[in-house]
């Protein structure tokens, strides 16, 4: 896994609720093999009309967004699907924070797997971020280490995050190496379930 | 010391090891799928990690598969993706001897419809897979969860899950439901009062009259809705009905096993004393038949109400989202739902693909015909069992030919329309009534404006061509 520290980048603003994993990419990207290349699907339907053409309005076809690295997004982001596909999509395009009030717990655990940092923050903060972002200046830092987003304004915000979470980040852990150091318990607690209840043994 | 909940005892019964905040929780059942696996075996190889447990898997091919032409197995898929996919999970479990039902297999089928079927869901169990519905699992008493690929490539090489402890949310539902309301009805009015993050962070619980009255289909509908709730896993406790459900299927245990097992998922229930973080508590008179009228599986509305107004909502984004969404599903505020004309009616899913589904549908479907009331004209109905077996079923029952002779098509087994990533799906614009648990936009084709409702309330809506109450529609 890619370790993340801090970052310092653009952000920008997606003012909805709610935004779910199939928005976030849609089935037809789904057919891949790889987690490689999902970039060309990232909220496809947002950014791309019926014919293929790039949706002018919409925030990540702006100029000044389309290199953005974060994202500040409305409450609940990432509910829905459990697809993994949905952070590999945001990571390929760039995007390796997402902030917002509230994320679904599957997304949000896709996330902190993939190396993509999910910073929740108060409803009215990530208000204020998302006003910022709208503004001229939007580049943002993310510090994991000091677990804060800082503004260009100054306006500076604290986040909490899973000391082991972090500890993961900071260092990009693999987790199944962890738990394999954890393989002589496993097969303890394997043995156990043998006697107990033997019919799952069949 | 106050006692345990239900999550709390099969929590406790799992954990292997703790790891600061979140523990190795050991996985009795793995199922996985074509879609979300093919990342994880790459994982695995890169790394030269085996399967631990293949024999605690089972694969099955769902997602991908067309619902026609099963018999030529993955020859019948036209997409080269699609195919690349299945010949890839073909292959994966092919290398890690995982039992896998191939396409064309009568116990092939949507992935939360196998495990049941197949007995290999049972009480107290942890089940996870890389799909967000097998909370479905939870009507048997089993802590079951989606999860990512990462996830699953850790289940795989570990057999288990690291994971932090949930809260427990308890949502009981009394009295009873009146006629024509069904678990969809009482899980879209759930997902109504606590909204689609009310159950962010926690495991439900169902628990109340209304829920034990429940059949195993049903409760395995509400459970499968937990999802849209926001939590991970729904749970009801076991009972005889769960034993019942169990008792003869092929994995279910067998002589002297099955009264050990059965006096062992005896003890799974919440204990009188127990504490929940969080208590809602419904009524089941209330209920009416539900379906949703906009993006979000929150938007729900009674059959006999109106679109809501944008401006009724309490925030910002709440209101962007509803204006966004009227705009997408074409609907106006205030206007009754059942004004909304279908184009497409879908009766499949995980959520609602069993046979008590198709006989309820079925049902609907023979007391039009009776009165010569066919699927109406410009409806395309299609009717999608959740396995072989359930296809077999309805057959024996001869529900197929009344779905024909009444302008249904009777599909075979699999996702289908319910995410539209095989051929089956909506064209932009089009209008369906559908039993399946996503609204999402775009989620049954680019475009494509989705109401959820139960099976008897889409059979209604393929014959009446809107929106319609089941229960007035029965009685005309
Ligand atoms: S039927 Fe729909 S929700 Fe259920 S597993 Fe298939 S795609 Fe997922």
């Amino acid at each position: 896994m890619k370790a993340f520290t801090r970052l310092d980048g653009r952000a920008a603003p997606l003012g909805l609720a709610n935004v779910d994993t199939d928005q976030i990419i849609p089935k037809q990207f789904l057919k891949t093999v790889e987690r490689e290349g999902l970039a060309k699907g990232l909220f496809y339907d947002f950014r791309f009309d019926e014919a293929g053409k790039e949706k002018t309005d919409f925030v990540l076809n702006r100029p000044e967004y389309r290199a953005a690295s974060i994202l500040i997004a409305g409450d609940n982001f990432g509910c829905g699907s459990s697809r993994e596909h949905a952070p590999w999509a945001l990571m390929d395009f760039g995007i390796t924070c997402v902030i917002s009030s509230g994320f679904a717990d599957i997304f949000h655990n896709n996330c902190l797997n993939n190396g993509l940092l999910p910073v929740v923050l108060k409803p009215q903060e990530v208000e204020a971020l998302m006003e910022e972002a709208k503004g001229g200046n939007h580049v943002f830092t993310v510090d994991l280490e000091t677990q804060t987003v800082s503004a260009p304004s100054g306006a500076k915000f604290r986040f909490e995050i899973d000391p082991d979470r972090k500890h993961k980040l900071l260092e990009g852990l693999d987790a199944i190496g962890e738990t394999l150091q954890h393989a002589p318990s496993i097969d303890v607690y394997e043995m156990k379930r043998a006697l107990a209840q033997p019919w799952l043994e069949a | 010391m106050a006692g345990k909940t239900l999550y709390d005892k099969i929590w406790d019964a799992h954990v292997i090891a703790q790891d600061g905040a979140e523990a190795i929780l050991y996985i009795d059942l793995h199922l996985i799928h074509e879609v979300t696996t093919p990342q994880a075996f790459a994982g695995l190889r890169a790394a030269g990690r085996p399967v631990r447990r293949p024999d605690r898997t089972l694969a099955v091919a769902d997602h991908n598969v067309p619902t026609i032409g099963q018999a030529l197995g993955v020859n019948a898929v036209e997409d080269e993706e699609a195919r690349l996919q299945l010949q890839t999970l073909g292959r994966n479990v092919a290398d890690a001897g995982i039992e896998y039902f191939q396409m064309g297999d009568p116990r092939n089928g949507i992935v939360h419809v196998v495990g049941p079927e197949q007995g290999r869901t049972q009480p107290g169990m942890t089940i996870v897979c890389g799909d967000s519905h097998t909370s479905t699992h939870g009507a048997f008493g089993a802590l079951a969860q989606g999860i990512g690929t990462s996830e699953v490539e850790h289940v795989l090489a570990t057999q288990t899950l690291r994971q932090a402890r949930s809260k427990n949310l308890r949502v009981t539902v009394d009295g009873q439901l009146g006629p024509g309301v069904t678990a969809k009805d009482m899980a879209l009015a759930i997902i109504g009062t606590i909204g689609t993050a009310g159950g962010t962070g926690s495991v439900i619980e169902y628990a109340g009259e209304a829920v034990r009255a429940l059949s195993m289909e049903g409760r395995m509908t509400l459970c499968n809705l937990t999802i849209e709730a926001g939590a991970r896993a729904g749970l009801v406790a076991p009972d005889d009905k769960t034993f019942d459900y169990i008792r003869g299927r092929p994995s279910a245990p067998k002589g002297a096993a099955w009264d050990m097992a059965v006096s062992y998922w005896k003890s799974y229930f919440s204990d009188p004393d127990a504490l929940f973080d969080r208590e809602v508590r419904l009524n089941a008179a209330d209920i009416a038949p539900t379906v949703t009228w906009g993006t979000s599986p929150e938007d729900v509305v009674s059959v006999t109400g109106l679109v809501p107004d944008p401006d009724s909502f309490a925030t910002p984004d709440k209101r962007a989202s509803a204006t966004r969404a009227l705009d997408y599903m074409g609907l106006i505020a205030g206007q009754p739902i059942t004004e909304a004309k279908v184009d497409v009616v879908f009766i499949g899913s995980c959520t609602n693909s069993r046979i008590e589904d198709l006989r309820a549908a079925a049902e609907v479907a023979q007391a039009a015909f009776l009165e010569g009331r066919l699927v109406a004209p410009h409806v395309r109905a299609m009717v999608v069992p959740g396995s072989g077996l359930v296809r077999d079923q309805a057959e024996a029952e001869g529900l197929d030919a009344l779905f024909r002779a009444s302008g249904f098509e009777w599909r075979e087994p699999g996702c289908s329309m319910c995410l539209g990533m095989n051929p089956d799906r909506l064209a932009p614009g089009q209008r369906c009534a559908s039993t399946s648990n996503r609204n999402f936009e775009g989620r049954q084709g680019r475009g494509g404006r989705t109401h959820l409702m139960s099976p008897a309330m889409a059979a209604a809506a393929a014959i009446a061509g809107h929106i319609v109450d089941v229960r007035t529609f029965l009685t005309v």
